[in-house]
């Protein structure tokens, strides 16, 4: 028994130990130090991540860490003052600008890249050509009467159509209901619902019945197993790709993602140059993760904003692609 | 008489016959059961090593995470959840058998203990994520320690403590009377009993819960993410109150990417996960073994 005791003593030191070793490495001696706190909204982590990998090669020293508590959650700790930064998928709410003016919190609000929804089918559908967002709007919105593919148009097969989507508690979904359906959160209940995207490309990948809707980037990298809908919103039927994203003509189902910065947070030399860099190298890091970068001018516009330190939400109100700063390019 | 006889001797064979048969089905119902389990496991185990393998080197257990699935490794991840279970374990495994030991050996077996006992088997079932609301209300905001190593430690332990409690109490439990009663008479105290002949003779028992304890806290992703521990960390934690992620949420993280590069990674993050959980489990019947020789 005494020696059992001590061997285990001695296993748990031994792995203390090992910590301590690894954790006391010494970095070179860098210009800037401190911590960058960023948390917030699944889809925009990927970018988040490229962004504060690229910045420590640069900084090393500053220690930046990225949480995924979803685009609310994030809001609720960034509005509590606990992040510098939050990644958004959605323009800031109501209710949290309220929340944020109790607290007379000012903040940036900064798009950084475009999310396209990709509306997809099986890759052996052969009937669907592109399908209106007035048809959308018919399989999709709540008390549907939609049930086989001859219910959209009459020359489709009499074949039952199946859903999938994402769960509710999903930028993606708050985004397609409210573009599509008029209302944020306004869907038909009787869908496969997934928070996983792949489980969704697998579910459309073995059902021909099979319709679904999802972030680009999961259509991007499944793009030979499944098959993209074009979207018709009034001016004919366009197809989702980093082009038609970028210059607006597929449209309504691409948005804006964002970053929301913390003035108080910016007087912090750290967070000064992590936006900055985010910003300046947003146009390469969103493309190699899957995302479309915005226009250039956009670009140079978030810029001048981050320099004038324009707090505020110019997206809470208006529809999100008719902002000023995208806008302006278009 | 005779036929009688023999009647009754034949349907009590054929009901022997029946009742054997019955038996046998039900040997062979188990056995299937049994190795479809098994099944499922080693098919698991395949897959995710047809997967995870070809990630699986030094660079992969030496960098931090990255947006390039080949640069991308989980040096911060496996950190993260070396520093957490050595802290869960310093913090749950004395609570645990101090307490297992009150229960049995000098608590009185009273309406409260029972009340005791009933809490703590229940607290057991409760599911992991309420643990994480409770550490985030608690630990997180309550006591200001933030979203920090000791915040999930401390959260992990309570998760796993009645397990650990219970496990102890039912190896405390089948001490035999008789080493108590030795040990009463020559005059030992109660501590000294309890300190230097319960406690020994179960320990094997105790390490047995413990391990189990600590590996279910080793895979736990629940309440780790509800306390907000971070998904990209690109440092090491140098001290209980710094910031960190764990493999299961670096896991959790690459099988949500679209790429499938990143649910490749995820694999290779699964079977270092595995190795770290079999390295626990080796170590305890190792010693385990080495006790009961010790005793025998």
């Amino acid at each position: 028994m005494q020696n059992s005791t001590y061997l285990v003593t001695l296993v748990l030191m031994l792995m203390m130990g090992v910590l301590i070793l690894i954790t006391q490495q010494v970095y070179a001696d860098e210009k800037l130090k401190g911590t960058v706190a960023l948390d917030g909204s699944s889809t925009v982590f990927p970018i988040s991540e490229a962004v504060a990998e690229e910045f420590l090669a640069f900084q090393p020293r500053v220690r930046v860490t990225v949480g995924v508590s979803g685009t609310g959650g994030g809001f609720k700790k960034f509005l509590a003052g606990e992040t510098d930064i939050n990644d958004a998928s959605r323009p800031i709410k109501a209710s949290e600008l309220k929340t944020a003016a109790a607290r007379s919190l000012e903040f940036l609000e900064l798009p950084i890249a475009f999310d396209g929804l990709s509306v997809v089918i099986n890759r052996n559908n052969d009937w669907v050509d592109y399908l209106t967002v007035v048809e959308l709007k018919k399989i999709w919105q709540p008390g549907s009467t939609v049930k086989t593919w001859r219910d959209i148009r009459p020359e489709w097969p009499n074949q039952p159509i199946r859903l999938y989507g994402p769960g509710t508690d999903s930028g993606t979904f708050d985004y397609f209901t409210e573009t599509i359906n008029g209302a944020s959160g306004a869907s038909r209940p009787d869908y496969t619902a997934s928070e996983d995207d792949n489980a969704l490309v697998q579910g459309i990948r073995g059902d021909l019945n099979a319709m679904g809707y999802f972030g680009f980037a999961y259509y991007i990298a499944n793009k030979d197993k499944l098959e993209v809908v074009p979207i018709d919103g009034g001016d004919g039927p366009v197809v989702p790709t980093a082009v038609t994203i970028n210059n607006g003509d597929y449209s309504p189902l691409s948005r804006p993602v964002f970053i929301y910065v913390r003035n108080t947070s910016l007087e912090r030399p750290e967070v000064r140059a992590f936006v900055n860099f985010y910003v300046d190298h947003a146009p390469q890091l969103v493309a190699e993760v899957g995302y479309i970068p915005l226009p250039a001018d956009a670009y140079r516009r978030v810029s001048t904003r981050i320099q004038d330190r324009e707090s505020g939400s110019t997206y809470a109100a208006t529809p999100a692609l008719m902002a000023p700063d995208l806008l302006v390019t278009r | 008489m005779a036929p009688r006889g023999i009647h009754a001797r034949s349907t009590a064979e054929t009901s022997l016959r029946k009742r054997h048969a019955r038996a046998r089905l039900f040997a062979l119902f188990c056995a299937a059961v049994t190795w479809a389990g098994a099944a499922l496991l080693m098919l698991l185990l395949y897959q995710i090593s047809v997967n995870g393998f070809k990630w699986f080197d030094v660079q992969f257990l030496t960098s931090f995470p990255s947006r390039f699935p080949y640069k991308a490794g989980i040096k911060s991840a496996l950190v993260g959840t070396l520093w957490l279970i050595s802290l869960v374990a310093i913090i749950s495994i004395p609570i645990g058998v101090a307490t297992a030991l009150y229960l049995e050996e000098f608590g009185k077996k009273g309406r409260l203990g029972r009340m005791v006992e009933i809490n703590i088997a229940n607290l057991a079932g409760v599911p992991s994520i309420v643990y994480g609301i409770i550490g985030l209300a608690v630990f997180v905001r309550g006591l200001g320690l933030e979203r920090s190593l000791i915040s999930g430690a401390l959260t992990m332990s309570l998760l796993i403590l009645p397990v650990i409690i219970i496990a102890s109490r039912e190896a405390i439990k089948v001490v035999p009377m008789t080493i108590r009663h030795a040990a009463f008479a020559l005059g030992a105290t109660r501590w000294q009993t309890a300190w230097s002949h319960v406690l020994p003779a179960s320990f094997p028992g105790i390490l047995t819960g413990v391990i189990l304890a600590l590996s279910r806290a080793i895979g736990e992703t629940a309440p780790l993410i509800m306390i907000g521990a971070l998904t990209y960390v690109a440092f090491l934690p140098e001290g209980p109150m710094d910031a960190f992620t764990a493999l299961p949420i670096q896991i959790f993280n690459w099988v949500s990417r679209p790429q499938e590069e990143f649910h490749e990674l995820a694999a290779g993050a699964i079977i270092v996960l595995l190795i770290v959980l079999l390295t626990m489990n080796a170590t305890a019947i190792f010693i385990r073994h080495r006790a009961e020789k010790k005793r025998g």
